[in-house]
């Protein structure tokens, strides 16, 4: 898995210029350019990937960050924004011939509104230090990736990231009023609004997982919630998985929108009851987890409701968590649920298809043959409640051709979602990782709209270029092996 | 509803107008004709025999459907199914259409709780303007591939894109309704909905109009008739009545012929004080004036509140009814709108002067 572009020979003396003036732009110790400074950026969350970058430039300004751009967009350098550094699709992987522009020191809150319910808060600071910040005023900020004590909210709007809650709250990309970015020439920017909606195009909606290839968010707007008067947690052990899926659908259908709807599998279970003590049963095949928010007589309704759907749908012994400790143990596992399986296997490589709810029964069993196939264990823990599927993919990396292998086992579910009417990625984005299954998503006329977005906005291609959007090229190789809508992809390319 | 699908005819239609460089004006029920300025372009495209459900699977809480649909249909279909669009669009008669509807992205009194247009829009199928049929999203709930070309078409007036089809999530129609009104003059009114807004718990419309303040309440019968008795107020008898003329400007207050315009502001914004009469909704965040002040004085007045204004209906020449935008802001315009319809071809001028 590599960037889809061939990387610029940078002769020394232009390099050196180049260095120069972001040395000038940057106050002292802003600037990495050693070895040993540059090793913690190699990576993002797809670790199995790495590079070393040209620099790190760490501005503190706007006005500094906004230099280093322009700097950039002069030389014709490549900008790899990076947050936190935990995406899990190779977003913030570093260019050889380009930096890193980290935005770990834009980490102030800004401004909390308790009247208008919103934060105003610059990229680098972490999810949940919104929540935090708001919690005096009864609010907080309702996208909460399981990355959450880690992860930027400008990493979160550029890959317009999902959480447990989203079912009832909706994405990042749903929960930002207004964002600031910095253009590829260094323009500051306002997209969006403090209102209910703004003028012009929804440029907003654009930025929301643009995966850093548009702009620079230098600064975000964000929505925050009332807290709920009451949260009661369900969980609801099945003997079957593809009844544990019936329940999930029954449940929508019956018009309950629980706050929260999620699957684990026996492996994924088990291993997390041993990691976190839970207390999940571990004689079951699939545990769901259904979070209900509300008023007292809310939560008692739909409790009611849901505990007849899960039990007709043959849940064998249903627990209810009323109070924070019990709750907070119920989830525990479910958030903890990929350090657990980390620690069964030396690898685990992490999936991240969206189904149609319908389609749930159906696309296990063939992640299951699958795995009877490439003789590769995997687990699944899923969003259930949106078809949010997370199959994690057991490997190790030490035995030659294993990571080859869970990367085309990964490969095929992604397109096992394609087939049902999904989707190859919910909320990790696409980076350096799914670019091969971007070209069975979309035929060439769709991705080089793509392109021609991209070069509305950065006609330079300096921000973040290779990533999110396969060329027609590298789809044309990938597509002899691949058939899109029934139809042989890229039939005006030539085949090599 | 009519089942018909003339995608292939819409697309010949685009792409004779690329190969002789003739603009066109895309019309569906033309019930939001009205907004924006005038399309002046040689030749016309009418959706409306494109419409029909193509795919709707009650339990998936999502429907893609074809752009010429009317809307009028569509929300009873649903309704069929106990659900509803979330975003609760206007209609300005019955001619509407779904595809117009999301084009123009006005939602109703329910946006504050449930979202706006391109909230609910998961994915849709257009044609660009080199006459390609291109599609982005789909019917799930989560897809961060590629950009999201879908969301941006609610409120882009057709100008992007002729959508084909959208597909669009839903919500369960709630169990029981009920609209109180209370006697309030305005600022009592506004600290009213400033109270509300901090408060979870069954709202899903607060508007203040000639004194009386309405509040929807929405849920389980149990938890509103709790909620009811805590708010206090007369029950209202029509209020979907109420609630359907203020969303579809049927009520007295939008007659007449003085400019109609639309704030959106903070929704904590007190009294703006606006120069004419005034209709609250989206509990604070929506303001409805009636006036004759120049344009500048109300796009001051919403953006000294955070917010930006539109002429809505009203006869004095204008450059735009809409909000005008920063010259960065509208750089990033020009190129988007380049970029998916190099010609401009759809809709020209229908926002702003080249768009
Ligand atoms: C254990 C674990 C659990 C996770 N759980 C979830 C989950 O539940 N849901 C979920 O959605 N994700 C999850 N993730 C993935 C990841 O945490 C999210 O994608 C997160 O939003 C990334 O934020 P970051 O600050 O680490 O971004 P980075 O990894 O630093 O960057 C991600 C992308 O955003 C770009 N970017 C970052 N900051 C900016 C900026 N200011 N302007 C422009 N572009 C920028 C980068 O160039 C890159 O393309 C998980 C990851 C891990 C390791």
């Amino acid at each position: 898995m590599q960037p889809d572009r061939t990387p610029a020979t940078i002769p020394a003396d232009a390099r050196r210029r180049f260095l120069n003036a972001l040395r000038r732009a940057l106050p002292e110790g802003a600037l990495l350019t050693e070895a040993e400074e540059l090793h913690p950026y190699e990576c993002d969350g797809l670790s199995a990937y790495r590079q070393v970058p040209m620099a790190v430039a760490l501005p503190d300004t706007l006005a500094q960050l906004q230099q280093v751009v322009r700097i950039c967009h002069h030389h014709d350098i490549p900008v790899v924004a990076r947050g936190a550094g935990t995406g899990l699709s190779g977003g913030a992987y570093p260019l050889e011939d380009g930096i890193i522009l980290s935005l770990a020191r834009f980490n102030r809150i800004l401004d909390i509104d308790p009247a208008n319910r919103l934060a105003t808060v610059e990229p680098g600071v972490r999810n949940l230090a919104i929540s935090e910040a708001a919690e005096p005023y009864g609010l907080y900020y309702a996208p909460d990736p399981s990355s959450q004590i880690a992860c930027s909210i400008g990493g979160n709007v550029a890959e317009n990231s999902g959480g447990v809650h989203c079912l009832k709250y909706g994405l990042t990309v749903n929960n930002v009023r207004q964002v600031k970015i910095v253009t590829a020439d260094g323009e500051l920017v306002t997209l969006g609004a403090e209102t209910f909606d703004g003028p012009g195009y929804d440029l907003l909606a654009l930025i929301n997982g643009s995966e850093g290839m548009l702009g620079i968010i230098v600064e975000i707007t964000v929505l925050l919630r009332p807290r709920a008067a009451r949260t009661t947690v369900l969980l609801a052990p099945f003997d079957d998985i593809a009844r544990a899926g019936d329940a999930v659908a029954a449940i929508i259908a019956a018009g309950v929108v629980p706050a929260g709807l999620e699957m684990m599998d026996k492996l994924t279970l088990e291993a997390a009851e041993a990691f976190v003590h839970a207390g999940y049963p571990t004689d079951a095949e699939a545990l769901l987890i259904c979070e209900l928010d509300g008023s007292d007589i809310d939560v008692d309704a739909e409790t009611v409701a849901v505990k007849k759907i899960l039990h007709d749908a043959g849940a064998s012994d249903i627990r209810v968590a009323d109070d924070a400790a019990e709750r907070a143990r119920f989830w525990a596992g479910r958030k903890a649920a990929f350090p657990a399986v980390g620690r069964i296997a030396p690898d685990y490589y992490c999936m991240d298809g969206t189904i149609p709810r319908r389609h749930l029964g159906k696309v296990l069993e063939r992640i299951g043959q699958l795995s009877g196939q490439y003789g590769l264990t995997v687990g699944n823990v899923f969003h259930a409640g949106d078809g949010n599927l997370h199959p994690l993919i057991l490997f190790d990396a030490n035995q030659p051709g294993e990571l080859e292998k869970a990367e085309r086992f990964g490969g095929d579910i992604l397109e096992a979602c394609i087939e049902v009417g999904g989707t190859i990625t919910g909320e990790h984005g696409v980076g350096i990782e799914k670019l091969d299954q971007m070209c069975s998503q979309f035929d060439s006329a769709e991705l080089t709209q793509f392109h021609a977005v991209k070069a509305a906005f950065d006609p330079k291609g300096i921000l973040n270029p290779g990533k999110g959007v396969p060329t027609l090229h590298r789809c044309a190789e990938f597509g002899m092996m691949h058939v899109h809508h029934g139809e042989l992809p890229f039939p005006e390319l030539p085949r090599f | 509803m009519q089942n018909n699908d003339i995608e292939k005819q819409l697309q010949e239609q685009v792409k004779d107008a690329a190969a002789a460089g003739e603009p066109l004006r895309i019309r569906g029920g033309d019930s939001r004709a009205f907004l924006g300025r005038a399309v002046v372009a040689p030749r016309m495209l009418d959706t409306r025999d494109h419409s029909g459900i193509v795919l709707y699977e009650p339990s998936e809480l999502a429907i893609t459907v074809r752009g010429g649909t009317p809307l009028r249909a569509l929300i009873d279909a649903l309704a069929a199914e106990h659900q509803e669009l979330p975003f609760e669009p206007p209609s300005f008669g019955d001619e509407s259409t779904i595809g117009g509807a999301v084009a123009s992205g006005l939602a109703g009194p329910r946006r504050p709780w449930n979202g706006a247009v391109r909230d609910a829009l998961l994915g849709v199928k257009l044609v660009n303007g080199k006459g390609e049929v291109l599609q982005f999203g789909g019917q799930v709930m989560k897809n961060v591939a590629g950009y999201d070309l879908s969301r941006p078409m609610a409120g882009a007036h057709g100008t992007l894109g002729l959508l084909l089809e959208v597909s669009l999530k839903l919500k369960p129609l709630p169990p029981a309704s009920v609209t109180l009104v209370r006697e309030e003059e305005k600022h009592a009114a506004l600290e009213t909905m400033r109270r509300l807004y901090q408060r979870p718990g069954n709202l899903s419309g607060v508007a203040w109009i000639d004194g009386l303040l309405h509040l929807r309440l929405e849920g389980y019968p149990e938890a509103i008739e709790a909620r009811a008795a805590e708010l206090g107020g007369e029950r209202l008898d029509d209020a979907d009545g109420f609630w359907r003329s203020l969303n579809d400007q049927t009520h007295p207050f939008f007659s007449g012929d003085k400019p109609l315009w639309r704030l959106v502001v903070k929704p904590a914004s007190g009294d703006i004080d606006p120069p004419g009469e005034e209709l609250i909704d989206w509990i604070g965040g929506q303001r409805w004036i009636r006036s004759d002040e120049i344009p500048l004085a109300l796009r001051r007045l919403a953006a000294s509140h955070g917010g930006h204004a539109t002429r809505f209906r009203g006869a004095t020449e204008i450059d735009s009814p809409f909000h005008p935008l920063e010259p960065g802001l509208m750089a990033l315009h020009r190129n988007l709108k380049r970029a998916l319809d190099p010609q401009g071809l759809f809709n020209p001028g229908r926002m702003y002067e080249g768009l």
